[in-house]
């Protein structure tokens, strides 16, 4: 029987890693992780996950050390936010490039200078392109139930491609929540042993990461993109199998109030919970509101927010990052881009909020709907929200 | 697209992370090819069988036969002149091809 | 309970090659793209014959990985992986764990405990931008062994200085001109620093002398926990010497006390070669163009230094003569 109990998100994800039992732990402490890997070292050296946990000396060297495990054929894992994962990034990036099955937990926080360890998605935004599957926890359920569908995931032979399961740092990994812990032979059912395709194996002689020569290389990156969007079904296909097994669905974009909605939210992370009763206040309140909540983030699910958003008008799209000198927010320069192929979409407004752990509270949101038809109008791309200026 | 592809293949067939999946295929390539001009010539009356040459081989060139000498194999000696050097016996000298 | 890892008790019924029975294995094979004479993949071909397998290797970025991973070839019989320049050792570490937990939870046969994990890199992934990954992994204590092929420079990107390119050596970011003589710093002893990890086994070696390198480099992988060896890898290509030069150049180091021959075992110095009458110095450094430009008083002092490096060796060992 499932029990529920009280637990901070963070031990949450490494309680799913113990249920996944994870062959290899190999991380770094950075503010606001470190209650995962903590509680992970509890766990190994308690015997309760039968793991190697090794204490690297940075996160480039976990990422490394996961590469190697996982070539191997050993289930990894590992965590870190902001500068560890800008540090390790040179690691991703060859992870996704090789292939190789492992789930980072990634507590998000914003990037130096100046030196923060507050909460923002600078730290996953500044990486996107790594060829990662990337998806968004909201709250300490989704934390505990996506690391497992991570490793699902990211070990189908079909994927072999590594997984970040992003949460933000304070704001969700520091939360204490209502969580249903599911049971060991329930996931074990849910998640057979790491059976990987290709491995390191002296029986079996095999080159990893060979000289990728320019006869070759545009090959490789066509494959990894092909690889990566080929994806979306099966992550679809294992969410559905979580809930089919546990009763929780999962799907890449969830949407709320959108019936009759002329202009819907768009969010990402646990600011969605936020929005959510903005949202629900405004249309007590008599606003045809709605919100879409983007949970996949990688590969992007494109036919299911087209879906989404083709009956409303507007759109007003939060980004919890910049991409400083160029077109704006992440999230609102992509959807941008993806709805610009197709007919009859939404205009857009898009709000920079909550950087570097500022607060943004249910009066924002409504803020910003009001505010939005005006930044249309005046043909700005977008608007910091929250900023002091005057 | 027009013109010919210099590519190894269709970008379906390569393995993922472009796995090599058999050992020892560089074999294939003949580095022979890239000696200029001289080789080296064994007078196998003189040699020793101490087997220098053939732990001094960066190319392993050489190869252990039943009498205890070696071989030279010519596909893929460079030419270096290593074992000419190394030879006790003075049994290895670089002649020209 | 305390494991402590002894090499000594490791090393207790080591059975030593000789010198006319040496193994047949082979993790390489021919047709790889080194250079004519090059003394690296000969050093690392050698290394991994003294250990016969099995074994998984892990590559740096460099000469090797180049020379033997052309896709779609590669040069080598045994699983290896290539990941970046800077962390064969943390590369190593994943797959030392990973093994280990997989054979502690039966998901691999226990007998695959004996497959060698084996990292290398080139002394700019060793001892510069490798030196962090290689110091975590030693501490950590992981049984693997990590092989330095030290050809003194970044040769692979074109002959530029590492820590580990000696005083005096011209590399293209330490060329000699009007207001410089070439490197200005002294050769970093990486050995010292590996042995101050307190690893069970430590050794030089040079391909020269290779049954004393293929006897460290079995000593290495029969001992528990971490073993590094730190190997002379001449490269005629970067040191502008002939194609045919490397072992005399091999051979010609070691017997000019530049590059000694010794263990550091259990933390104990011993010199496998103790050199009586040493060749000068400058019969070392006359066949390698790279040196050509120094004048006799900076060959003096690579004389000196070279000398003063010898006997603090001799003194580790507790071989230092009375003054």
């Amino acid at each position: 029987m499932a029990k529920r109990i009280g637990l901070e998100s963070s031990l949450a994800c490494s309680e799913a890693v113990r249920l996944a039992d994870a062959d290899v732990i190999a991380a770094y402490p950075i503010t606001p992780q470190t209650h995962i890997v903590e509680h992970l070292s509890e766990l190994v050296a308690d015997g309760k996950l039968d793991a190697e946990f090794v204490p690297v000396e940075s996160e480039h060297s976990a990422m490394s050390a996961c590469v190697g495990s996982s070539a191997a054929g050993a289930r990894t894992f590992t965590a870190t936010s902001s500068q560890g994962l800008i540090l390790m990034s040179e690691i991703m990036w060859i992870a996704s490039g090789m292939r190789l099955a492992m789930v980072m937990a990634i507590a998000n926080r914003s990037l130096s200078a100046p030196i923060s360890i507050w909460n923002d998605h600078s730290d996953i935004m500044s990486i996107r392109d790594c060829g990662w599957i990337q998806y968004f926890c909201e709250n300490g359920q989704e934390v505990m139930d996506l690391t497992i569908t991570g490793f699902k995931i990211s070990e189908d032979p079909r994927v072999m491609l590594p997984v970040g399961v992003n949460l933000d740092g304070f704001n969700l990994s520091h939360v204490i929540e209502p969580i249903l812990i599911p049971e060991a032979d329930e996931v074990k059912a849910y998640l057979p042993p790491f059976k990987p395709p290709y491995r390191l194996d002296p029986n079996d002689p095999k080159t990893f990461g060979s000289v990728g020569v320019p006869e070759v290389y545009a090959e490789l990156r066509k494959q990894l993109e092909e690889a990566l969007q080929d994806s979306l079904p099966v992550i679809e296909e294992h969410w559905q199998g979580f809930a089919d097994r546990f009763g929780r669905a999962y799907k890449p974009i969830e949407t709320d109030f959108m019936d009759g909605a002329e202009v819907a939210l768009v969010t990402m992370g646990s600011i969605s919970e936020t929005a959510y009763t903005a949202v629900k206040e405004m249309r007590e309140a008599g606003k045809k509101v709605g919100l879409i909540r983007i949970r996949l983030w990688r590969p992007f699910p494109v036919e299911a927010f087209i879906e989404a958003v083709s009956a409303v008008k507007q759109l007003v799209v939060m980004d919890r990052s910049l991409s400083y000198g160029g077109a704006g927010g992440p999230v609102a320069t992509e959807l941008r881009a993806l709805m610009s192929a197709r007919k009859n979409m939404p205009q857009t407004a898009s709000y920079i909020i909550g950087l570097g752990g500022r607060d943004v509270t249910r009066g924002d949101f409504k803020e910003m709907v009001e505010a939005a038809p005006s930044q249309i109008d005046a043909g700005r791309v977008y608007d910091f929200f929250g900023v002091k200026e005057d | 697209m027009g013109r010919k592809i210099e590519a190894v293949c269709r970008w379906q067939d390569l393995e993922p992370g472009i796995l090599i999946l058999q050992p020892g295929c560089a074999a294939e390539f003949k580095t022979g090819d890239w000696r200029t001009g001289q080789k080296p010539v064994i007078d196998y009356d003189k040699c020793v069988k101490c087997g220098r040459c053939y732990i001094y081989c960066p190319d392993l060139s050489y190869e252990l036969r039943e009498d205890g000498k070696y071989d030279w194999l010519a596909d893929y000696c460079k030419g270096c002149g290593i074992c000419a050097v190394e030879c006790p016996a003075g049994a290895i000298t670089m002649e020209d091809e | 309970m305390m494991d402590k890892m002894s090499a000594t008790e490791a090393l207790k019924d080591f059975q030593k090659y000789t010198p006319k029975d040496f193994p047949a294995y082979e993790a390489l094979v021919p047709g790889h793209r080194g250079c004519q004479g090059c003394g690296e993949i000969l050093a690392l071909r050698q290394v991994l014959k003294g250990m016969g397998g099995p074994m998984i290797v892990t590559s740096a970025t460099g000469c090797m990985e180049i020379i033997t991973s052309p896709y779609p070839h590669t040069a080598w019989n045994v699983p290896w992986i290539h990941v970046a320049f800077e962390n064969a050792a943390a590369v190593a570490s994943g797959i030392e764990a990973g093994r280990k937990a997989m054979i502690r939870k039966g998901i691999l046969p226990a007998e695959e405990a004996d497959c060698k994990i084996v990292a290398y890199g080139g002394d700019g992934g060793t001892a510069d931008i490798g030196l962090q990954a290689l110091s975590g992994a030693m501490e950590r204590g992981h049984n693997m062994v990590y092989v330095c092929l030290d050809n003194e420079a970044y040769m692979n990107t074109g002959i530029q200085r590492s820590s580990s390119t000696p005083f005096g050596a011209n590399t293209t970011t330490t060329p000699p001109g009007e207001l410089s003589f070439g490197q200005a710093t002294d050769k970093k002893d990486i050995p010292g620093i590996i042995a101050a990890h307190g690893v069970p086994y430590v050794a030089t070696a040079s391909p020269f002398y290779y049954t004393d390198l293929m006897n460290k480099a079995k000593k290495a992988a029969t001992v528990k926990g971490p073993a590094y060896l730190h190997v002379f890898a001449p490269c005629p290509t970067g040191w502008r010497a002939a194609p045919s030069s490397a072992m005399t150049l091999a051979k010609l180091a070691v017997e000019s006390k530049y590059w000694p021959l010794y263990e550091v075992i259990d933390g104990k110095y011993v010199i496998n070669k103790k050199i009586k009458k040493a060749k000068p110095i400058g019969e070392y450094l006359k066949p390698q163009r790279r040196f050509s430009h120094l004048n006799p008083a900076q060959i003096e002092y690579i004389q000196a230094q070279v000398d003063a490096k010898y006997d603090r060796l001799m003194y580790l060992a507790g071989e230092a003569e009375d003054e």
